[in-house]
Parts: structure tokens; C-alpha cells; sequence
């Protein structure tokens, strides 16, 4: 194990190496290639099915991977039941024990190492959780917050190399889920441990995690921390499942600067060579992104006002929804298609309505360029978008 | 029935009406008790009413010929008492043994068909059950040719030897099963058995086995999963099958008439000769009685002891 830099550290680096995992015919996770740094909050961020629970139990031992090891600490584990793994677990449903109150629930693992006198760190532990007073409860008299802290509580007390989290806050509402991501990512800063946490959430991946695997049909798709990842997608399925994107199927007509030129339904767009994942030649297609937030709505009148340089399209105007802190547009390009585009409200132009000519414009700095060779919509399918409505409202 | 619930309809909209005047129809006040009407009467006509007869039988005296009196004749229960208590430990003992074997063969089978049977489990399931589409009778009397004297059960364990250590410990008799107390404890275990596994595997069953992988990763190994989790919540189905089991075979008396001798007399065997052959009805009846309330004393601690109304 290499000592880190973090004070308090006591988790280990978890290193997947070449792991995989088939059913049958059915490849569930593609040979991986995976580092998690010791005292890291890494995210495995996908749809269902993507792999990322098959991931996380192969690393809590409850899935015995097809190929490839599992390293905690610098120690293959690969061959090790999960009664000998220090790695703990917080499962989906939480999985307590009914039969147990909550105060042998959280001592259950302390125990079955044999440690005698639990009674002092599972009173610490529940205090950290909150939980003091609720210590002689079943499991089925506390709320899905509580249910969910008790699981937390009973897999930290371990002190393990690295904590699992199996989508550890799906079972709860919204605002619930809020308050548990930032109290998960207050005791993930105060005991120092790794947490390997699984989730559908992109925005949960995002708040929580230093950094984010995206994963899709059972591969890493793109792997970094959160701002990263969002600004600069290498797939479309990382571009359209972090947020929202507006890809536009572009031709380069001009390559080999600081800046490629290329033309979409009649309106030239300019791109930052660097900011374009795949190589392009004057002559091929690429994908031309940008964020729906990143662009700003003219109407057709003030066209004139739009600075110079920024990337401009007209289009009209076809929905308007007003969410609060933001307006969300449907714009129609004649020759492209469909763009969304939220508008902070900050001094609302009353001539935006649906029906209405407008201009849209961006830096070209924002625009970021994909491999054409990709589905549009890949990653749209899921409720990434939605999620992130939810959080603007 | 049906002719006289069929107005029931129109007055429905009454009630959606929500008339300041918040009163239950009658009639729908009363469904509970004509929903409960047909087991109370069968109850009553078959239960209450003959334990009542019983019991009055029971204190009766005289014969078959002169008739039978009430005479409030309490001391037949202490007569029966102190002449069959040997068969009331009998009945007992052999009752528990088979419900101690029943538990130890029953709950691996049970867990098997809960947890690792996979696509196989209805099958096992229907061979758990298809014991019962044949007569109980029947079923003994098989056994008694399975463990007749020249058979290959009694063969095997002869050639074995070990019917001279079963012998040595007194649950068989020289070099035969058959009219001992191995072949009657055999009987009732082979009977009972399917009442013990199927309330356990329903309890099993229910287990969610996201609590075996819980407890495996924190540090659990499989024996003490088993100990700490699985079994403590299948109490319910341990309790259910145990009663189920040691009831019945308490008050059995086929396996000891069929597989048994004079010496493995049970007191269902000395009920029934005291009714049917040496016509008391009276030590009979208290018979019946004495053994109801013993199996209803036991009961009672036994599930208090299991604390099963703490469990889920």
C-alpha cells in the first residue's frame, strides 16, 4: 500500500485489472482496467445494466469475476470469499437484519471478528449517524433516511480499506436523497475511507464523487473528475448522459489551426482544435456540441448586437417553459433540427415566446467536437436529463 | 343465499351520497359474522358439541349393557392416569424423537429446495407432497414390508452390524426392526415429514437472501450466517413444524399398531382398544382428555420459550 498524502487516510487503493464478467453468452462487464485511489469518493456512473453493480461485487467478492484480479491495498483478493475482504458494503435495500435491533445490526461485523467490548464504538458510530437515541429499534420501525444511515453505519464501523455504496440512496425521495449525498459526503471527508459508489444519478455522481467512471454496455466509456467529464464529453453517450447536449452533425471545412471552421444547415461554427476528441480533415464529418445553458437567445432584431466571433444560428422559437431559476427553449433550425437552450431569468426578453425569430449564439470556446461516427442519441435514453430539470426546479 | 344478498346493489349510492346521517348499513355491519357463520357451525356440530359429549362421557360410570350414568365420577381420571402413564411418556417420547428427526432431516431439504433447487424446486416441492396421494395406511403398511425380518433393509443393516449396536442401545430387539421402537419412531418421522418441511421452506423462503451477502461481507463466514441470520429468522417455520409434527404423532396410533408390538403401545393405541375393544368409554374419554391437555400445556411453553411473537 503506498502511504497517501491524506492525514487520516485508512483506505487502500482498489486496482481492477483486466476483470470481466459473462454470463453465459451475456458479457456483463468488458475486460476493465480500473485504479481507485486510497481515500478517493469514485463514482461508477451508468444506466442499468451497464455493469457497475457486476463491477462493485466483484469487488465485495459476492461475484467471482470471469477473468482478470482485484487488488486491495496492493493484496490480490481476487480468490477471497467476502467474509475475508476488507471492504464493507452498503447494499440497495440496505439489507438489515429484521431479527436485530439497530444497535446488534451495527455491531454485527464487530463482532463476528470477535471483538469483545463493541459497546463504545457502536455508540460513536451511531452518533455519527444520528442515530443515538433509536439504538434498541427494529429495522422496520425506522424511515428509509434512518434505514439507510443504519446501513451506513453498520459497514463503517469496520473500518474497511474501501466502502461499496449499491446505489445506496435509490429507495429515497428527492429531497431526502439530497440531504444524504451531502451527509455521505461529510462522513466520507471526516473518516478518510474509499468510497466506490454505484448509481444511475449523474447528477448524484457529480455532487459526490471526486471522480466518475461513466460506464455503458459494460465498459468505461470515460473516467474523470465530474467538471471534466461535463465539459468535455468524449462520447456522445458521456455528452447526452451528463446533462444535457445539443449535437449537431457538422462538416469541416477548414482544419489544421488553432481552430477548425465547419458549416451545419448554412450557419459556420468554429471550433477549438483541442476541444475535439477525434482527429478531423477538411472534408469529414464530426459531431459539433454544446451545452443548452452555455448559449444565448437573440431575438432576430438585435442580431445586430451579437458580438463578433461567437457561433451563431437562426432559428424559431417553438417551446418556452418557464422552470424558475431558468427558461427552457425548444428552438427549431431550419436544416438542423431541434436545440435546447435554458436562459438564466435574469431580465426576460417578453418577445421569446413560441412562434418567435430568433438568433442564437455562443463562444466557440463552449463548442466541443465528437467522432461522427456515433449515435446522436446515445445516453438520451435514460432519465439524465430529467434528473437535472428536477434539480433546476 | 345469493337470492337474498342480490338487493345489496342499490343501496350502494346511497352511501356515495355521503348523507349528513353517517350510519353503516346493517347489512354491511353483519358480513363479517355470515362470512364467519359457516366454520362456527361446523365447529359447533363437530367439535364443541362432541367434546362436550366427551367430556360428560367421561364422567360417567357403568357398562355397555346396564348403561352409562353421570356421575360426576372424577377419579376415573386418576385411575386412567396411574394405570397408562407409561404410554403417555411413550407417546411423548416418541412424538419428540420423531419430531428431533423430522427437524434434522426436514430443514437441510427445506433449505435445499428455498435456496439452491433453482428450476428444480417445484419438482422437489411436488416429491415433498406426493407422499399425501396415497392413504396414510397404506403408506405404513409399506414400511412393513420395507422392514420386514427377511428384507434387504434388515439384511443390510444386519450384514452392517448395525442392528447389534441399535440393539445394545435398546431401540431394537435382536436381529429384527419390526415391533420396535426404531421402526415406530421410523414410522411417524417418515409421515410427518412433509408437515415439518413444507412451514419450514415457507419460512426460508421468505428470506431475503440479500441478508446472506450482508452478513457474508461482514465477515460472517457461512456457519455463523447460518447461526446468526438464516436460522433465527426460519423460527416462525421451526415453530410451525415442530407443533405440526409433534401433535399429530403424539396422539398417533397406526405406526405403533402396524409397526410396533404390545411393547410400543402408544396412548392412541390404548384409546382406541379402551373404545373399540374393552368398550370404556368412560377411561376412554378421559384418556382423550388428559392427553389434550398435556399436548395443550406444552404447546403453550413451547411457544412461549421460542419467543416467535418477537420475530417477523
Amino acid at each position: 500500500m503506498t502511504t497517501t498524502s491524506t492525514p487520516q487516510s485508512s483506505g487502500g487503493d482498489v486496482r481492477l485489472h483486466r476483470i470481466s464478467k459473462t454470463y453465459g453468452s451475456f458479457t456483463a462487464v468488458h475486460p476493465l482496467d480500473l485504479t481507485i485511489p486510497a481515500g478517493s469518493f469514485f463514482a461508477l456512473l451508468g444506466a442499468s445494466g451497464c455493469g457497475k453493480t457486476t463491477t462493485l461485487r466483484m469487488i465485495a467478492g459476492l461475484e467471482e469475476p470471469t477473468t482478470g484480479t482485484v487488488e486491495l491495498a496492493g493484496r490480490d483478493v481476487t480468490a477471497l470469499p467476502p467474509y475475508k475482504r476488507q471492504v464493507n458494503t452498503v447494499f440497495q435495500n440496505y439489507a438489515l437484519f429484521p431479527h436485530l435491533d439497530i444497535y446488534e445490526n451495527v455491531a454485527f461485523g464487530l463482532r463476528r471478528r470477535g471483538i469483545k467490548s463493541v459497546k463504545k464504538q457502536v455508540e460513536e458510530m451511531l452518533d455519527l449517524v444520528q442515530l443515538g437515541p433509536m439504538a434498541r429499534r427494529k429495522p422496520q420501525q425506522l424511515s428509509g433516511g434512518q434505514q439507510q444511515r443504519v446501513a451506513v453505519a453498520r459497514a463503517l464501523i469496520n473500518h474497511p480499506e474501501v466502502l461499496l455504496l449499491d446505489e445506496p440512496l435509490g429507495a429515497l425521495d428527492l429531497k431526502l436523497r439530497r440531504q444524504m449525498q451531502l451527509e455521505l459526503k461529510r462522513i466520507q471527508t471526516e473518516v478518510g475511507i474509499t468510497f466506490v459508489h454505484v448509481t444511475h444519478d449523474q447528477e448524484e455522481a457529480m455532487t459526490m464523487a471526486d471522480t466518475v467512471a461513466v460506464m455503458n454496455g459494460g465498459r468505461v466509456e470515460q473516467l474523470g473528475a465530474p467538471a471534466e467529464l461535463y465539459e468535455n464529453p468524449a462520447t456522445t453517450f458521456v455528452a447526452n448522459f451528463l446533462g444535457t447536449s445539443n449535437l449537431i452533425e457538422a462538416e469541416v471545412t477548414e482544419a489544421g489551426g488553432t481552430e477548425l471552421v465547419l458549416t451545419a444547415g448554412g450557419a459556420t461554427l468554429r471550433l477549438p482544435t483541442r476541444r475535439c476528441s477525434t482527429p478531423a480533415r477538411k472534408g469529414e464529418k464530426v459531431l459539433a456540441g454544446f451545452r443548452p445553458e452555455k448559449v444565448v437567445l437573440a431575438h432576430a432584431d438585435d442580431a445586430a448586437a451579437i458580438p463578433e466571433g461567437h457561433n451563431r444560428m437562426a432559428g424559431r422559437v417553438k417551446i418556452a417553459s418557464f422552470i424558475g431559476v431558468s427558461t427552457q427553449y425548444v428552438v427549431d433550425v431550419p436544416g438542423v433540427g431541434e436545440l435546447s437552450v435554458y436562459e438564466q431569468n435574469i431580465g426576460r426578453d417578453g418577445r421569446l415566446v413560441p412562434g418567435a425569430d430568433i438568433v442564437l449564439h455562443w463562444e466557440p470556446e463552449h463548442t466541443f467536437g465528437l467522432d461522427a461516427d456515433q449515435s446522436l442519441l446515445a445516453g438520451t435514453v435514460g432519465d439524465a436529463g430529467a434528473d437535472l430539470d428536477e434539480e433546476a426546479a | 343465499m345469493s337470492t337474498t344478498e342480490a338487493p345489496a346493489p342499490p343501496e350502494a349510492p346511497t352511501e356515495d351520497a355521503a348523507l349528513p346521517i353517517r350510519k353503516t348499513p346493517t347489512r354491511k355491519r353483519l358480513v363479517p359474522y355470515w362470512l364467519l357463520l359457516p366454520g362456527i357451525l361446523w365447529l359447533v356440530v363437530f367439535f364443541a358439541a362432541p367434546l362436550v359429549y366427551q367430556a360428560s362421557t367421561s364422567l360417567q360410570t357403568g357398562s355397555l349393557e346396564e348403561g352409562f350414568k353421570l356421575t360426576w365420577h372424577f377419579a376415573t381420571y386418576w385411575d386412567a392416569l396411574a394405570e397408562y402413564w407409561p404410554q403417555f411418556v411413550r407417546s411423548v417420547g416418541y412424538a419428540a424423537i420423531a419430531t428431533v428427526l423430522c427437524l434434522l432431516l426436514g430443514y437441510p431439504l427445506a433449505y435445499l429446495i428455498a435456496f439452491k433447487a433453482g428450476r428444480w424446486r417445484n419438482l422437489v416441492m411436488i416429491l415433498v407432497i406426493a407422499p399425501f396421494f396415497t392413504s396414510f395406511l397404506i403408506r405404513t403398511l409399506a414400511w412393513k414390508t420395507i422392514l420386514a425380518d427377511g428384507g434387504p433393509v434388515v439384511g443390510a443393516l444386519n450384514a452392517l452390524h448395525i442392528l447389534d449396536v441399535t440393539s445394545a442401545l435398546g431401540i431394537t430387539e435382536g436381529h429384527r426392526v419390526l415391533a420396535t421402537p426404531l421402526a415406530v419412531v421410523c414410522g411417524l418421522t417418515y409421515n410427518f415429514l412433509p408437515f415439518m418441511v413444507l412451514p419450514l421452506y415457507t419460512s426460508l423462503e421468505r428470506i431475503d437472501p440479500r441478508l446472506h451477502e450482508a452478513a457474508g461481507d461482514l465477515y460472517a463466514r457461512p456457519a455463523t450466517t447460518f447461526r446468526r441470520v438464516t436460522f433465527p429468522l426460519s423460527m416462525p417455520g421451526v415453530v410451525a413444524g415442530t407443533l405440526l409434527t409433534f401433535i399429530p404423532a403424539a396422539g398417533d396410533y397406526i405406526n405403533a399398531e402396524l409397526l410396533g408390538s404390545t411393547d410400543q403401545k402408544m396412548i392412541g393405541n390404548v384409546i382406541q382398544s379402551q373404545f373399540l375393544r374393552v368398550l370404556d368409554y368412560p377411561t376412554a374419554a378421559a384418556l382423550s382428555f388428559i392427553l389434550m391437555a398435556a399436548i395443550l400445556a406444552m404447546v403453550t411453553i413451547y411457544i412461549r420459550k421460542s419467543g416467535t411473537e418477537d420475530l417477523v
